[in-house]
């Protein structure tokens, strides 16, 4: 057990930071749905093994960016791309790296918790059995109970796994979605508001699996609770109106903001 | 927590051999999907038109009838003004022909005269009851060939076939050969198919009894179901308590939309033929039964209708004063009309092409005139394709194709005329 | 004669419309006094249907009625007809008919002569009693109609409560006409069981329905096992099935998750006009063109296919329900919520991989629901397997023989020239019976299901 705090721990860290730390790059990315444009030239760095905040009021193109991140706007018809984005460095778009091995690198967990009509232990396996990760069953079984662990619901669940994903809790069903995320190793995880339909106790123990998660993978959060950012988050990025209005370490954030605008919103003035 | 960024349990290689082989398998497993797809939708499309170009390539020839223009001098015949229906007109007509065809032996006589249409003589004789003037001198028919020789004419039988295989002689070929060359045979539209009634005789049957009796059975069934269809409706969405009993009705509507067509054909015999003691084959009978089966599902789609037009009208009219009557009558149902009118041409458009409870009731008989009205026996248009495409001669075997091709014309046009209502009728909420 | 008498009762009641509404408006302005209860024009709608309702219903009754009782009074008249079985009076009867026609195919007995004559009077009596009576209600209605008239009549109430009552009827007529189907095919069904035994239908094998029509007619026994038909209607099906499904839910696929919007657009439509092709016309392109290609196709494989082959008839059949497996399965699919979808791309899943292990399982009830649906629909199809299968029981898996179907034999039992007591026209109605019933139970477990599935998303 180290004898520093926790804060002293991250500073530290921070210092090691160069360039080579920065998981994720985005540079002027504009997003377009159609004429009606979304994102006005974003440039965010994401950090390595740190949790990032995006904040900002409804509409603001936060949840857009963040499905910039891993390609799920190729879903939505008529939504246009513009800019570079990277991970480790190389560009997400670039033909030579498939969409679907960035999907399995870059995971995602949704607002509402989406799990399967399958079993607990199937809606985990789905993702390690596409991609051929495991080479036998008790590989799987090994997959999916570090997962589950790694989730913090292994306990729960470790005896009715056959039982259908659907019929757990809302905030064990968010967990089973984490642990299907956390289930094909990836190394960024976005998290598009996984708490706002989740009641208060099930949000805190959300909360509590990011903080664990972080020293594994790096976290991209989009809340539209700032309490949940300032809690959460060491880095925080506030988005109006598409554009990014200010990123900075969290805990200057919310105590003394660069932008009148962050100050604005943080202060209730408008959002 | 320690501060060294712990590894991960498992890294994996996202870029070595097999992964990537095991991406373009996946690649190809859509791939190969996607062809599924799109051959399926080409095997029912590719059914659809191979149906539309056969039918028309067997039919298209029927709209033509092979016509021979005679000449007859029948004034030697002695036929009496006032008592033309008497004369022996096949007789009459035989000597006339042969008068102007020169000596023919009489071993070849039939031969010849199986050229023509059997009821050739008929044909003369009516022409002659419409314009007397034609008994004097020598006077243009136009009479329709018989099968063998439209079918001739059309290319249907060749020369190259030996004559034991042949529907027409050596002879006759001969004869018809000559007709060509004077330039008395025509080959008009042919007009009988719409016009005529049935007949045993694939150059005279036409369509125009079958036309009649869809026609009054239709009537029929829009005249019982659109009224009680809308009325049921009305009152299932608007005034029926919400209880068990309207359930029950709703289920029983729905599961009378799926009841096979010949079920209902079963209930019209025993019911309506044998209960009530209809009339066999009349449209009065086909119409009622075809609108128990058309009203399950005009019911459904006028509740649709209903639902659709926004409850703020309703509360908007019962705010003023009207009666829940007058707020539906005046307001709800107009603004609702343009679908259900849309979902009524629907279903009588399939209404049209329902053959089976029909068989039932006897409209497949062999009738030869146009029915009247509502209570005299008729067949319908399915039912006669189905007649015809029984019958062996080849004649029928296209005028069965022309005969779909009218049908589908019919169901065209009024499926044309409902998306048409649609496009321009109906509002969007 | 009644459509004269229809339209004359017609033009009364507007007359009493005219005459009543026209009242109410002067009422109305005299009684400047009272305000009247309801506008002129249900005064007149009101007479309007006091006067027409009650003789047209009287008018509808009478002629369903007529019949029998005609038919009863002019037997009870001929001395003849009491010692005879019910069969035979009814041949009488129909021979009185046929004379006063004025047909006749044989030299008429005097009695039958005799019962001509009373029939002829009869009908017409009972024709002019109703013209009288109906014509006297009518007035009487009208009279009634226009004497209400008084600003205090709630004539609106009146005229609501009985575009009400018509309402009511019209949606009874659903139940109606089930219990109208139900209650024909049992009581139909329960005569043919009377003749012959029920165990010997359910479980016989042989399904040979030629039976001697009289007495002193040389024919086979008849047999009347239904096994024979329902294995023919279970081979066609299933081949009509193992068409369409696989067809229909992949064209689906294609349809909801690769075609662009401009495909969609265009290949939708056609496979409504598909799936509006009439029956009669798929069963004669059956006839016309597939059968003998599959002879053609049977003999190059050196199988000889029969002209009416179970193959051609389930073939044409699956085609033409494609587009209902094709439609339901689309909803289907088009109800799964897309965050199941995108729960499996945002995992790496290729779009094929999400549809074959995800959306697929996820749609099953709805698809499966549509599925049986068209099991039923292939069940009850009539047109394409009277023209193009046979009409032979034959138990055979061999899709290139011949086998008869349920529907074909309700057809050819009923189009022949059969009097109403055979057990031949009968057992159609036992075939009917066991058709429905089918169809029923199928019909009600997919709609079950399908609804089960609507409300799970």
């Amino acid at each position: 057990m180290n004898m520093m705090s926790e804060s002293a721990v991250e500073k530290a860290l921070d210092q090691k930071m160069t360039e080579v730390d920065y998981k994720m790059i985005g540079q002027d990315v504009s997003v377009y749905y159609g004429e009606k444009r979304a994102l006005f030239d974003v440039n965010l760095n994401v950090r390595k093994n740190t949790v990032t905040a995006l904040i900002g009021p409804s509409g603001c193109g936060k949840s857009t960016f963040l499905r910039c991140l891993n390609r799920m706007n190729d879903t939505i018809d008529g939504c246009r791309v513009t800019g570079k984005i990277t991970l480790d460095g190389g560009d997400i778009y670039d033909p030579s790296i498939d969409v679907v091995e960035l999907r399995a690198r870059v995971g995602m967990v949704f607002q509402k918790p989406n799990p399967f009509p399958k079993s607990i232990y199937e809606n985990i396996a789905y993702g390690p059995r596409i991609h051929g990760l495991a080479r036998s069953k008790a590989d799987l079984d090994q997959v999916v109970e570090s997962s589950l662990l790694k989730a913090g619901l292994w306990n729960e669940v470790k005896d009715r796994l056959q039982e259908s994903g659907t019929g757990l809790s809302g905030g064990q069903q968010q967990r089973l979605c984490i642990a299907r995320a956390v289930a094909v190793s990836p190394e960024v995880i976005l998290m598009d508001e996984p708490c706002s339909a989740l009641d208060p106790i099930a949000t805190a123990k959300v909360e509590e699996l990011i903080h664990e998660l972080r020293a594994n993978f790096t976290i991209v959060i989009v809340t539209h609770s700032m309490q949940q950012a300032a809690r959460v988050s060491q880095r925080t990025a506030m988005f109006h109106l598409g554009l990014l209005v200010e990123e900075n370490d969290t805990d200057k954030m919310f105590t003394n903001p660069d932008d009148q605008r962050t100050q604005d919103y943080i202060m209730g003035r408008f959002g | 927590m320690n501060p060294t960024a712990e590894q991960t349990a498992r890294s994996v290689n996202w870029q070595s051999k097999e992964m990537a082989a095991r991406r373009k398998a996946r690649y190809a497993a859509e791939t190969r999907l996607k062809i599924y797809g799109l051959a399926a939708i080409s095997v029912a499309l590719g059914f659809l038109a191979f149906l539309l170009i056969s039918l028309t390539y067997t039919g298209h020839k029927a709209f033509i009838q092979t016509e021979v223009v005679i000449e007859l001098d029948l004034s030697a015949s002695g036929v009496d003004q006032s008592k033309i229906m008497e004369a022996d007109w096949r007789g009459i007509v035989r000597t006339a022909l042969l008068q102007e065809v020169g000596d023919i032996p009489r071993s070849e006589q039939r031969q010849f005269f199986g050229l023509f249409t059997d009821q050739a003589a008929y044909i003369v004789r009516d022409e002659v009851i419409a314009d007397p003037s034609k008994l004097l001198g020598r006077q243009e028919f136009t009479v329709p060939m018989s099968d063998p020789a439209d079918q001739f004419a059309k290319g249907e039988i060749s020369r190259e076939t030996p004559e034991s295989q042949r529907r027409m002689s050596d002879r006759q070929i001969a004869y018809f050969d000559a007709m060509v060359e004077k330039g008395s045979i025509t080959q008009p539209f042919n007009w009988a198919l719409f016009f005529s009634p049935d007949s045993r005789y694939p150059e005279l049957a036409g369509l125009a009894g079958a036309i009649a009796g869809s026609f009054w059975t239709l009537l029929v069934c829009l005249v019982i179901s659109l009224p009680a269809g809308i009325a049921a409706a009305i009152y299932l969405e608007e005034f029926a308590p919400k209880n068990r009993f309207t359930d029950l009705i709703a289920v029983n509507i729905n599961n009378l939309a799926a009841v096979p067509s010949i079920i209902f054909g079963l209930l019209g015999l025993a019911v309506f033929l044998g209960w009530f003691g209809l009339p066999r084959s009349a449209p009065l009978v086909g119409g009622l039964v075809l609108s128990l089966m058309t009203l399950p599902t005009l019911i459904i789609t006028t509740r649709n209708s209903l639902k659709s037009v926004p409850s703020s009208i309703r509360e908007a009219a019962l705010g003023i004063g009207a009666s829940k009557h007058e707020a539906i009558f005046h307001h709800i149902l107009p603004l609702a009309m343009p679908a259900i009118m849309t979902g009524t041409i629907i279903s009588l458009a399939r209404a049209l092409g329902e053959t089976a409870p029909l068989l039932l009731i006897g409209m497949n008989a062999f009738i030869t005139s146009e029915p009247g009205g509502v209570m005299d026996a008729a067949t319908a248009l399915p039912t006669q394709i189905y007649i015809w495409a029984d019958s062996p001669e080849r004649g029928f075997v296209a005028r069965t194709s022309a005969a779909i091709l009218v049908l589908l014309g019919f169901l065209i046009v009024m499926n044309g005329i409902a998306i048409y209502l649609r496009q321009r009728f109906e509002r969007r909420w | 004669m009644t459509a004269s008498l229809l339209l004359a009762i017609l033009a009364l009641a507007l007359f009493a419309a005219f005459v009543s509404s026209g009242k109410a408006k002067a009422v109305q302005a005299a009684a400047s006094s009272e305000k009247a209860h309801s506008r002129p024009i249900y005064h007149g709608l009101n007479a309007a249907i006091w006067t027409g309702v009650p003789a047209a219903v009287l008018i509808l009754v009478w002629l369903f009625a007529q019949g029998t009782v005609i038919d009863s009074y002019v037997l009870s008249q001929m001395p003849a007809a009491d010692t005879v079985s019910q069969s035979e009076r009814d041949l009488m009867m129909s021979e009185v008919r046929q004379l006063a026609a004025g047909n006749s195919f044989k030299e008429p007995t005097p009695d039958i002569r005799a019962g001509a004559a009373v029939l002829t009077s009869v009908r017409f009596a009972v024709q002019w009693a109703m013209i009288v009576v109906a014509v006297a209600v009518a007035v009487f209605g009208a009279f009634l109609g226009l004497k209400v008239v008084t600003p205090r009549f709630r004539a609106r109430h009146s005229v609501e409560r009985a575009v009400t009552l018509f309402m009511m009827f019209s949606s009874l007529v659903a139940i109606i006409t089930t219990g109208g189907i139900v209650a024909s095919l049992l009581f139909e069904a329960g005569r043919f069981f009377l003749k012959v035994p029920v165990t010997e239908f359910l479980f016989g094998l042989r399904w040979e329905p030629q039976i001697a029509m009289r007495a002193d007619q040389v024919a086979g026994q008849g047999a009347f096992g239904v096994i024979p038909v329902l294995f023919g209607t279970f081979v066609i099906s299933l081949l009509a099935m193992l068409v369409a499904v696989p067809v229909g839910i992949l064209s689906a696929i294609y349809l909801t998750e690769y075609a662009h919007q401009g495909v969609r657009a265009v290949v939708k439509p056609l496979m409504e006009i598909l799936a509006g092709v009439p029956t009669v016309v798929c069963g004669f392109f059956a006839v016309l063109t597939v059968a003998p290609a599959i002879r053609t196709l049977g003999m190059s494989i050196g199988v000889t296919a029969s002209p009416n082959s179970a193959l051609a008839a389930g073939l044409v059949m699956g085609i033409m329900i494609i587009p209902l497996i094709s439609s339901l399965s689309d909803d289907a699919f088009a109800a799964v919520p897309r965050a199941l979808r995108d729960g499996s791309l945002a995992l790496g899943a290729t779009k094929g991989e999400t549809i074959r292990k995800v959306l697929l399982p996820a749609a099953l009830p709805g698809i499966v629901g549509g599925v049986l649906l068209a099991l039923s629909r292939a069940i009850g199809e009539t047109m394409i397997v009277v023209m193009a299968a046979g009409l032979i029981a034959n138990m055979t898996l061999n899709p290139f023989d011949s086998v008869t179907t349920v529907t074909v034999q309700i057809v050819t039992l009923l189009t022949g020239d059969a009097e109403f007591d055979n057990p031949k026209t009968l057992a159609a109605f036992a075939l009917g019976l066991i058709l429905f019933i089918v169809t029923l139970i199928l019909n009600i477990i997919a709609l079950g299901t399908v609804r089960k599935y609507r409300e799970k998303y």
